[in-house]
Parts: C-alpha cells; sequence; structure tokens
C-alpha cells in the first residue's frame, strides 16, 4: 500500500514557504494537496478510477488518490479524489484591482454624506433582464440588509429605490432618471449562459445613448461578478460575494464626493 | 378536542380559518364577475385548440386575440367557437387554422338565431374530459402497482435547460430515490403571456414548460418505475401569466404535482393582483379535477423577509391558500401548503424556532401534504457547512412528519443541481430519515419551553394578521405590503390587460363539470 492520505512515505520536498511558488496546503508546506470531486460519464470499476486517476494527472497533479467512487446511475460515477498539485504561482506579483475606497459602516457613511454632500444620495436598485431574483438586491437594499449589515433603505442620507426583479434595463434607465439618482445598482444573480454579462453590457450601451452614462455612477454586484469584471464591461465598480449594503454605500459616497471635487 | 404537541390552542386555530375563509370569500366574489385571456386560452385548449401558426404563435392566442378584437371576450371564447363550430361545421382546431390563416369568416356570428352551443362542443368537451380523467386513472393504477415512498416524499429539481438532458437528469435522481421531480422553468417564463409550443432545448437556469415537454418527461419517469418499484411524480410550475394554461397541458400529461400558488406571481413577479387571482382559481379547479397536488410557495416570503420576525405571515398566507383552495374545490390532500427552513444559522436556538413552526404547521393542517423548503437564503457557497445546514433541515422534517421534503442542494447558491449534488442531497435525507424515523414519536416538548411558546406566539400573531387582512380586503393587503414586505398596487404590475370582465352570455362549463365531478 503505497502513498494513502496516511502514507508514511519520506515526501522529499523544500518545506519552506515561497511567495514567489505558492502551492496549495493540505497540511505540510508545499505539499500541493487538492481536493476534487466529480462526475465521469462512465461506468464504476477499476478503469473508470483508471481514468479518473489519469485526468487527475492530466491537471498537474501527482499521486492521484480516487477515495470514493460511485456510480450515480448507470454510466455516471462519482469521484472524490486527492492529489499533489505540480504548479506553483508567484504571489509577490499578482495585481487585482480593488474598489478603491474606504469601507464605512452605516453611522459613518451618512456622518460622510452629510459633511462632504448635505443632501441625501439618490440610489435606484434592480435586478435586471429576466433575472427573476431579488436575493442580491434585497440583501443590498432592502431595510433589513443582510448578515447584520443593514439595507440602503435604513440609511438616513440614502433616498434608496428598489425596482424589484425582472425590470428592463429601459425601466430602470427611465426610474433612475425619474428619480435624478445619483447611483444606479444592478443585481444579477443567474449567470447560466453569461446572460449577466448581456444584461450589464446592454445597460452600459443604453446609459450611454441616453446621455446619463457620466451623471450617474453604476454598479453592478452578484455571485459571480468581480471588480475587474464590472470594470470591464463599463461599470464604475463591481460587487460580489462577501460585500454588502455598507460597501456599496461608502464606494457611491466617496466617488460621488470624487467626481465633485474633478468639476 | 385534537391533541397537540405543542399545546396549540385549537380554538384559535379555528378562528384563523373561519377568517381566512371570509378573505378567501371576499375575492372569490370579485373572481366570479372576470375571466383572463390565459382562462380562456385555456378553455381552446380544452377543445382541442393546440399547435402554432407558422410564426410559431400558439393558435389559442391567436383565436383569444381575435375575439378579443371582436370586442366579444367577456362573453367568452367558448360561446364564439360553440356558434362558429355550429354554423360552419368545422371543428375548433379547423377554426383555430382559419383565423391563424387570416381566413376565418366572421360574419357567421352575425346570424341572429339562437344555437345550443353546448351541443356543438360537447363532443370536444368530453374528449378533454375522458383524458384527463383517464390520466388521473392512470397515476392511481401506478401508485397502486408501484406504491410511493415513504412520507416525506423526497423532491429534487432538474434544471439543464434542455429536456432530453432533463430526462436523464430525471431518471438517475429517480434510481437514487426521488420520489418527485420538478423541472424548474427557464427564467422569465413566468412573464411570457403564452406557452411555448413543442420540445425545447435552450433555456436559463432552467427548462421550458411546454406540452411536448411535459410528455417527455413523463414518458422518461414512467420508463423508469418498473426499475425503482416506486411511482414516481413529476412536477412543474403553474405560476406566472399562464396558469390555467399551464394546469390544463399537466392534467392532459399526467403531471403529478404544480406549484399553484394564489399570491406568489403578484408578489415575486409583479403580475397584477386582479389578473393572478383570477388565473388562480381556474387553474386549482382544473388541478383539483386531475388529482394534483399544488404546492403553494410562502417559503419565497423568507427569502426576502425575516424567517423569524415574518413567520407568521407565512401561517396566515396557508390558511388564506387554503381556504381559495376548497373553493376551487381542491381536496386537502392535495393541498401541499408551503413553509420553509430559512432562520438564520447565527441565531441562537433556531433550529428550535423552526421545529416549532414545522410541527406548527403540521398540526393546523393535519391531512395536508405540506411543502417543507431547505435553506436558501443563507447558504453561502461552503458547500460543507450548506450539507449540515441541509441535514438540520431534514431532521426537522421527519421530525415533524411533512409531506414533501424539497431537498437542499450543498451548491445552493451557486449553480443548478450536479447530478453529483442531487446523489449527496438524497444519501443525507435517507440517512437522516432512517436514523430519525420516529423520533417524533418519542419527544415530547417541555411545557412552556422554547418550542411551545414559539408556536403559540407566531399563531397569535398570524391571527392578528388575518383580522387585519379581513377587514382591509386582500386586495388593500397586498397594497400595504402584508406579505413578504411587498407592496403591489391593484391596477399595477403585467397582464392587467388580459382581464375582462364577464357579460351576462359569458359560458365556461368545465367549472361546474370540473368541481362537480370527479
Amino acid at each position: 500500500m503505497g502513498g494513502g492520505l496516511y502514507s508514511t512515505e519520506v515526501q522529499d520536498f523544500d518545506k519552506t514557504l515561497d511567495l514567489k511558488r505558492v502551492k496549495p496546503y493540505g497540511d505540510t508546506m508545499n505539499d500541493g494537496k487538492v481536493q476534487l470531486s466529480f462526475t465521469l460519464p462512465v461506468p464504476s470499476g477499476p478503469e473508470a478510477i483508471e481514468a479518473a486517476k489519469q485526468l487527475i494527472r492530466s491537471m498537474g497533479m501527482d499521486n492521484p488518490q480516487v477515495v470514493f467512487t460511485k456510480e450515480l446511475t448507470p454510466g455516471f460515477t462519482f469521484f472524490n479524489a486527492y492529489g499533489s498539485l505540480r504548479h506553483t504561482v508567484n504571489y509577490t506579483t499578482i495585481r487585482v484591482p480593488k474598489v478603491d475606497s474606504k469601507v464605512m459602516d452605516m453611522q459613518q457613511v451618512d456622518d460622510y454624506i452629510r459633511e462632504h454632500i448635505g443632501r441625501k444620495l439618490v440610489m435606484v436598485g434592480a435586478s435586471t433582464g429576466s433575472d427573476a431574483h431579488t436575493v442580491g438586491i434585497d440583501a443590498i437594499m432592502n431595510m433589513k440588509g443582510y448578515a447584520g449589515h443593514y439595507g440602503l433603505e435604513r440609511y438616513a442620507m440614502i433616498e434608496a429605490h428598489n425596482l424589484g426583479s425582472q425590470v428592463s434595463n429601459e425601466e430602470l434607465i427611465a426610474k433612475a432618471i425619474h428619480h435624478s439618482a445619483d447611483a444606479v445598482l444592478v443585481s444579477q444573480t443567474v449567470t447560466q449562459k453569461d446572460i449577466h454579462i448581456k444584461n450589464c453590457t446592454e445597460l452600459i450601451e443604453m446609459a450611454e445613448a441616453e446621455g446619463i452614462r457620466n451623471r450617474m455612477i453604476l454598479v453592478c454586484g452578484g455571485p459571480r461578478i468581480s471588480h475587474e469584471l464590472a470594470k470591464e464591461l463599463g461599470f464604475d465598480a463591481g460587487f460580489g460575494v462577501n460585500t454588502y449594503a455598507n460597501d456599496v454605500a461608502s464606494f457611491v459616497a466617496q466617488e460621488y464626493v470624487k467626481r465633485k471635487a474633478k468639476q | 378536542m385534537r391533541e397537540s404537541k405543542l399545546g396549540l390552542d385549537f380554538k384559535k386555530v379555528e378562528s384563523a380559518r373561519t377568517m381566512a375563509g371570509e378573505i378567501a370569500g371576499q375575492v372569490q366574489q370579485f373572481v366570479e364577475n372576470y375571466t383572463t385571456v390565459a382562462v380562456e386560452r385555456t378553455l381552446c385548449r380544452l377543445v382541442g385548440i393546440d399547435g402554432t401558426d407558422i410564426d410559431g404563435i400558439p393558435l389559442p392566442n391567436l383565436v383569444v386575440d381575435a375575439v378579443s378584437q371582436k370586442g366579444i371576450l367577456g362573453d367568452g371564447v367558448l360561446r364564439f367557437l360553440g356558434i362558429a363550430v355550429s354554423r360552419t361545421g368545422k371543428s375548433p382546431v379547423q377554426i383555430a387554422g382559419e383565423i391563424a390563416a387570416g381566413e376565418f369568416d366572421f360574419s357567421c356570428l352575425e346570424i341572429n338565431k339562437p344555437e345550443n352551443i353546448a351541443r356543438a362542443l360537447s363532443p370536444y368537451i368530453e374528449d378533454s374530459v375522458s383524458r384527463i380523467r383517464a390520466k388521473r386513472q392512470s397515476r392511481e393504477e401506478g401508485i397502486k402497482k408501484y406504491g410511493e415512498g415513504p412520507r416525506p416524499l423526497l423532491y429534487v429539481i432538474v434544471a439543464t435547460g434542455n429536456i432530453y438532458e432533463d430526462a436523464v437528469q430525471a431518471q438517475a435522481a429517480a434510481r437514487q430515490g426521488a420520489d418527485i421531480v420538478a423541472v424548474i422553468r427557464t427564467t422569465g417564463q413566468s412573464l411570457l403571456d403564452y406557452v411555448p409550443y413543442g420540445a425545447t432545448t435552450e433555456g436559463f437556469g432552467g427548462t421550458y414548460a411546454t406540452q411536448e415537454n411535459f410528455r417527455i418527461m413523463r414518458k422518461a419517469l414512467d420508463q423508469i418505475m418498473p426499475e425503482t418499484g416506486r411511482y414516481v411524480r413529476l412536477c412543474n410550475y403553474c405560476s406566472g401569466l399562464c396558469m390555467p394554461e399551464i394546469a390544463i397541458m399537466g392534467a392532459l400529461e399526467g403531471l403529478d404535482v404544480m406549484l399553484n400558488d394564489a399570491l406568489y406571481g403578484i408578489l415575486f413577479r409583479d403580475i397584477n393582483m386582479q389578473r393572478t387571482l383570477v388565473d388562480q382559481y381556474f387553474s386549482r379547479i382544473i388541478n383539483g379535477f386531475a388529482g394534483v397536488i399544488i404546492n403553494t410557495g410562502e417559503d419565497n416570503y423568507l427569502t426576502t423577509a425575516d424567517a423569524f420576525e415574518e413567520a407568521h405571515t407565512v401561517l396566515a398566507s396557508d390558511f388564506i391558500n387554503e381556504q381559495l383552495a376548497i373553493i376551487a374545490g381542491i381536496p386537502e390532500e392535495q393541498m401541499g401548503l408551503g413553509h420553509a427552513f430559512e432562520m438564520d444559522p447565527e441565531l441562537e436556538n433556531a433550529f428550535l424556532y423552526e421545529l416549532a413552526q414545522a410541527q406548527m404547521t403540521r398540526e393546523i393542517f393535519p391531512r395536508a401534504p405540506l411543502k417543507y423548503m431547505p435553506p436558501t437564503k443563507f447558504m453561502t457557497g461552503n458547500i460543507f457547512k450548506g450539507h449540515i445546514q441541509d441535514a438540520l433541515f431534514n431532521i426537522a422534517g421527519i421530525w415533524t412528519g411533512q409531506g414533501i421534503q424539497l431537498l437542499g442542494m450543498p451548491t445552493e447558491a451557486i449553480h443548478t443541481p450536479f447530478m453529483s449534488d442531487r446523489y449527496l442531497s438524497i444519501e443525507n435525507a435517507r440517512y437522516i430519515f432512517n436514523n430519525f424515523k420516529d423520533i417524533g414519536r418519542e419527544i415530547e416538548f417541555t411545557k412552556d419551553g422554547i418550542i411551545r411558546r414559539r408556536a403559540s406566539e407566531v399563531l397569535d400573531n398570524a391571527c392578528k394578521l388575518l383580522e387585519d387582512v379581513k377587514e382591509e380586503g386582500l386586495f388593500t393587503a397586498l397594497e400595504k405590503g402584508k406579505f413578504a414586505g411587498v407592496r403591489r398596487h391593484r391596477e399595477g404590475g403585467k397582464g392587467l390587460d388580459g382581464v375582462t370582465r364577464k357579460s351576462p352570455l359569458y359560458w365556461n362549463p368545465f367549472i361546474e363539470l370540473f368541481k362537480g365531478k370527479r
């Protein structure tokens, strides 16, 4: 029996951390351990296990271990497996675009707006296109908020309009103009076949056509949205997982002040 | 006097039921005076009109639009078809074809001579009724032959967008132990004011509900039942702008379960409340006759409102949904009233509150196959913790004897389920249901303890809410945002232009036919 999880074989690799050559960590520096689960469209059996191991090797892993298999239905086998990744990554050269503003809590945001803007900021938000999920926009806008972060409706210095789900981009823009919005917030939860990218791109194009692109701060958010993607699509900022109402409010308030200063 | 493990005051339950009955009665007074384009399209389908024109527009839409343009929709499409059939000698579907081709001569309507429209349409009506009855019988025979899974039934979804892939996934799920397979609809279908035609292979986050897709799935499940040795139910969604049309397609194709909530479309799809309330009535009449279990959507309230603070709105809505279902002739055994396990996992004793509410719902609706929904709002992408949240949900489900357990997936909030996600969730549920099988009979709740106090508090609050709604009426309550914190205007939302007041000539024999006979 060689090389299982309880392997006692001599592990012959450098165990010091090198940020230029970072590898996954199981329980020993640079062991490269990766946990995998996937299904192959083949019946279970020794050939299936071998197929899984070969795939794991071609993913760049040594010592593939298939620890569990189950034929889910004839011709489809599920695997839990481990491997040791050969690849490394140079952490020291990584630069990720980030939302460039200080994150404040609700009270601080309200104080900031009072002090620097002196009136309520108007924000109009919606889940757009065919997306029926309100969970994202509600988490940001509803009074109650999410995970202990109150929503924008509770902010004393924000006038929040939540249009709900399945709002067309036309309607969102019309409402944003109607309310003289300072910021437009778009939520995209469904991302099958990149529908979120299509919805977002269309909004930017329409905002440009309406001539409001530079009058309003445009923000999008959702579980598969990153700041980088949002910028690429033409938004001012993007908010992904683990960001809350105060992240959005902090950004919008500071961005508003920054723009006013430039004028 | 029924016995309650929670010390529930059944006098309060009865008074809640009475108030909900009055609320539903007020709604029904409105409903009976109106019809909708969706109801009329359903009637087209009930006399055999199906198919599309060369542009893919469904014939029922073309017929109803034509009748509407003639200004006689208030008389009902069946009155028009009855006259047209008796004067032309053609069948309803032939007439529809001529309307689609722009060849139908409407002048036949202008002859002023009494017609026996009932006699003209009776062969078509009888044909549909006997087809639906046959599907109902074939379900009953299937259940007798193959048996059923123990309660709670295991409910899983498939949602690939491609009906043929869905069929593969559904068979796999049935083999793994699923009792109910639901095909999630593509995003946005609820807002289409027509039902697409034929088999479909493209969708976003789900698959189009079409009659052909229903047939493909039913066949896939029928094929698997000799192997599973268990009747496997098929579920779809009677919601949105086509509630009764989807109901009739399901009834004709042997669907067993339908999501069919009276308020869901209003609150969560911004469909006009008049439209939905008229549509839900006829859709439920069909589901009642077809022997279909309806599932209500109260669980959705808790995705927007807080599950601890707003639990009573779920209960109040269950009472209202129950009463509206009774009016539509749905027996209790077909009322899959909804509720959910959606409390914040960080809340201390959250499981005790969930248990209290699940037990309370069970005791208040003792014969209903309650549909219990899994955590979704607080699923984070941490699939390992998610699997445990689902385990707690499963414990509450078996403990309190739920009817239908909609299995949570560890990958909720990430993607529509993989085949392996479904396997893991079914394994989770079966393990827990087996290990906890009789726990509900073994364990009592402490008198004046957290669980009993929670249940009576939720019931009290539901009674207060029902009293308010009874005073101001359901329409006003919806306008004030009493449910799910969502405000909707009586004249707002989608689909209001499809609502028409019935004329004194209006004729729809199916209401009595379906409600009267089974």
